[in-house]
């Protein structure tokens, strides 16, 4: 990079950087809770934005699908369901924990004089562990994005884990907000007004394009930016439109409650069942070299996959591809599953005042 | 040297896979409850899954007895770039007492949550039940450091869902689980913080390869806040004073089996890691960390164990009164670690396991009594000792434990605590403790009081004695309490194999 470039660089973190303050002492300062929400979206879109300029490229896009996306319409389906603004606080009240969180900025300060220059190739993260990732994948793993070979392949017992935790949370709220009166709803929607005519249009023309648009993210994971868990949330954004534009009712007939919990289990269970088979194999738990035993792999015809007699990674290939469909079901069935939990209760709500 | 060292529990290619195994059986098994049919089916999944994971856990104590050190590298690649499970003597004497708590609880949710559950929910509370088991198997296997960070939020999460699903019974379990909710997930947010600086500093995530390059960068500001964000992290779930303020609601509120589950194993497995941090990873002849264990951790761990005692005296329900007892045990067994000689981290360790016996057992007996009387306060209790004798007994077994009576499993752990500040020569350590024991022995000895000799409100409603169910469990957690309380070669081998693992002595 020339010196310019690097400049602008920096001086676009400081803008970037200063924005997250302001919209951060904005959140702080709000007692509108619509209000503070959205400014959480904003913050989370200007983050992405913040850590697109470091390059961070899967992070970002995380960070703009679920952090911008996916937990702003959770949110918006909570507030409907408290009051929309939180009571004043007493500035006595505030004093401890004020002076806990000048504490802990004060220690984060005290904490990055120890750490390198950003950007050091020789710092640390990046001339061990982190390089050794960029030298060997290409041998260990085959041609894959290095991101998603360390999240799925090097590091696939953490992905396991994370997926679990999206797991257990649609658990929670299935648990907590699943079982109203709701969870036996069946009678037919009432016929919709027109004044939503243009919603529902662009709604129909839209659905298909994000359904296919988080395919595209699943399957390209493996090439570039992206991957299961921004895929699994784009997917489920399509099904959460459905349900904000055509009622609540009509989604859980195309969706069903007791499938969307079970599609989640079942991806838990498609990623852990790869492992056992590895291990079963004679591999270790999640070693993908083991994942075709060679008497599988002597039936896999000819040139299907390419030539047997090179060197392969047909294991580490389709292992990947597995897992990361198990994190697509999980993650695009629990977000649904949130979605019904919340919505739902609105729902219940309507119907215990009428 | 221990009894395991002559143990082939399981064959050898199942043995092989055992640490993995023992995280990944109730995980597996919680899709499986998850996806069952009802509440019968959901209940034999959970019993089958925890006592498959604790038999590999059994297995794995063998070996691990022979052999020393069992690294597992998770998907065939070796640490660094790999993630490891690290089971050593301490790592398998975690695993075998949350395996072993995991079972009996699962054998107790049989009957305890029909009272306290609404039936449609059994499903999904047995999938979250497991997903806490293996959440806490893992944080205690892992060889690395976000793994753990991974696993500390599986359990975490599990235990907020769990929490509060004891509304039916007590309303006050939801603001109890969103103040548990707020304090782990900033707990686990410091922590994670934590290790972000330790990976900047020093590029990897795998704990013992932490431990080597730390020593060198002792006086690093970005390790030693690192420090102090995981100390900070990990004492939050660790109920460490005074970021306690969690526990009593989480405990009071929460369905039984949460309660026995979570007091038996929660704050221990925390207390696991911030101990295996502050011994293996941190470089301990740094200047911070003596200040850690003598300056802070001490301090802090002395005054739990006064104030929560004199807290749980002041208390009015009896699960709060346990729930107290709980914070000011957990400041006995830090005060063990905080010595940082053999004698101490063993005896903390012994007392540890003691704690997870009788403190589950507690918890148990005020479950079998729920199933048949809604008694909360002490004076509800009165006279129960005549209606159901059995879980009484049982009851006063494990506070028998709590306050030391000689013979427990308690006294053992208390004496042993006293003899090793002794040989370190802190007498202001052993002041803590006694007056900690005599204030024990003050609420305890009124819990039981109540139970056996109040004659019971003329009126109030009757308690019936527990199915066996319940009382099977709950008998086999007393009966250790004692067992080991005369014949503790068991526990104390574990333990003292435990301290030398983490004090990174010779076995």
């Amino acid at each position: 990079m020339t010196g310019f470039a690097v400049e602008m660089s920096a001086a676009l973190n400081v803008v970037l950087l200063l924005m997250l303050v302001a919209i951060g002492l904005a959140v702080a300062h709000t007692r509108n809770l619509l209000t503070a929400i959205l400014l959480m979206s904003v913050y989370s879109l200007v983050s992405a934005a913040w850590l697109m300029v470091m390059d961070a490229a899967d992070v970002a896009f995380t960070e703009a699908v679920v952090g911008a996306g996916a937990s702003t319409i959770i949110l918006l389906g909570a507030i409907l369901l408290t009051r929309g603004a939180t009571a004043r606080v007493d500035w006595r009240a505030m004093v401890a924990p004020a002076l806990l969180a000048v504490i802990t900025g004060g220690l984060l300060i005290y904490a990055s004089l120890g750490l390198p220059e950003f950007g050091d190739p020789s710092s640390p993260a990046n001339a061990y562990v982190g390089r050794m990732y960029l030298e060997r994948t290409g041998e260990e793993v085959g041609p894959h994005n290095v991101v998603t070979a360390v999240l799925a392949s090097y590091r696939g017992f953490d992905t396991l884990g994370e997926t679990v935790v999206i797991f257990a949370a649609g658990l929670g709220v299935a648990l907590m907000l699943g079982f109203g009166p709701r969870a036996t709803l069946a009678p037919a929607p009432e016929k919709m007004g027109d004044h939503h005519v243009v919603l529902r249009v662009a709604a129909k023309m839209l659905i298909p394009l994000i359904t296919l648009y988080a395919f595209y993210v699943q399957f390209h994971g493996d090439l570039g930016a992206g991957g299961a868990f921004q895929a699994g949330v784009i997917l489920a954004v399509a099904v959460i439109l459905y349900g904000l534009v055509f009622g609540l009712r009509e989604t859980i007939a195309a969706v069903p409650v007791k499938a969307a919990r079970s599609v989640a289990a079942l991806g838990v269970m498609l990623y852990a069942g790869i492992g056992v088979i590895c291990m079963v194999n004679g591999g270790a738990f999640l070693d993908y070299d083991y994942l075709f035993s060679p008497q599988v792999e002597a039936m896999i015809p000819a040139n299907l996959l390419g030539d047997p007699h090179e060197e392969h990674h047909w294991g580490q290939h389709f292992g990947i591809l597995f897992v990361e469909l198990g994190v697509l079901l999980t993650v695009s069935s629990t977000i649904v599953t949130i979605f019904y939990g919340f919505a739902g209760r609105s729902i219940d709500a309507e119907e215990a005042k009428r | 040297m221990t009894p395991f060292d002559a143990l082939y529990a399981a064959p050898a290619a199942l043995t092989a896979h055992a640490p993995v195994i023992v995280i990944a059986a109730p995980l597996v098994g919680a899709c499986a409850a998850a996806l069952s049919p009802g509440a019968r089916s959901s209940w034999v999944i959970s019993v089958l899954t925890t006592a498959f994971s604790l038999w590999m856990a059994i297995a794995l104590a063998g070996e691990v007895a022979r052999e020393g050190v069992i690294d597992y590298a998770l998907g065939g690649f070796p640490s660094p770039m790999g993630i490891a499970l690290k089971v050593d003597a301490i790592a398998v004497t975690m695993a075998l007492l949350i395996s072993a708590m995991g079972l009996m609880g699962a054998i107790y949710s049989g009957h305890a949550l029909l009272s306290e559950v609404r039936a449609e929910k059994h499903t999904l509370f047995q999938a979250g039940y497991l997903l806490c088991v293996s959440g806490y198997l893992g944080l205690v296997l892992t060889g690395d450091a976000f793994n753990a960070f991974v696993f500390l939020e599986i359990s975490s999460i599990g235990t907020y869902a769990l929490v509060a699903a004891g509304e039916r019974r007590d309303r006050r379990a939801l603001p109890a689980a969103f103040n548990y909710l707020i304090m782990g997930t900033v707990g686990a947010t410091l922590y994670v913080i934590g290790v972000g600086f330790l990976y900047g500093a020093t590029g990897t995530l795998n704990m013992a390869d932490m431990g080597v390059r730390l020593v060198t960068l002792g006086d690093n500001p970005a390790v030693q806040a690192g420090f102090a964000f995981i100390v900070a992290g990990l004492g939050a779930k660790a109920a460490m004073f005074p970021l306690h303020g969690w526990l009593p609601g989480a405990y009071a509120g929460a369905p039984t089996l949460v309660s026995v589950f979570l007091a038996a194993t929660a704050t221990k497995a925390a207390i696991y890691l911030l101990m295996r941090f502050t011994f293996d990873v941190f470089p301990l002849d740094a200047d911070f960390g003596r200040l850690f264990l003598h300056g802070i951790l001490a301090p802090l761990a002395a005054a739990a164990a006064i104030v929560c005692s004199v807290q749980a005296i002041f208390a009015r329900e009896v699960r709060r009164m346990l729930a107290f007892s709980s914070i000011a045990q957990v400041g006995f067994i830090l005060l063990g670690f905080s010595l940082a000689t053999q004698a101490g981290v063993s005896a903390g360790v012994f007392y540890m396991v003691a704690h997870a016996l009788m403190k589950a057992a507690a918890f148990m007996a005020l479950g079998a009594f729920a199933i048949s009387l809604k008694a909360r306060l002490l004076s509800d209790f009165a006279g129960i000792g005549r209606e159901a004798p059995w879980s009484t007994v049982a009851f006063a077994v494990a506070a028998a434990s709590l306050a030391g009576v000689p013979l427990t499993m308690g006294f053992l752990g208390k004496w042993s605590l006293i003899e090793a500040a002794l040989q370190a020569r802190q007498a202001w350590m052993v002041v803590v403790f006694a007056i900690g024991s005599l204030l024990t022995l003050v609420y305890v000895g009124r819990i039981v009081e109540t139970m056996f000799f109040r004659a019971p409100t003329p009126g109030a409603p009757r308690a019936k004695e527990a199915p066996v169910g319940v009382l099977a469990p709950l008998w086999v957690l007393a009966g250790l309490s004692v067992w080991f309380g005369v014949d503790a070669t068991l526990p104390a081998s574990l333990a003292d194999a435990g301290a030398a693992a983490l004090l990174g002595a010779a076995p």
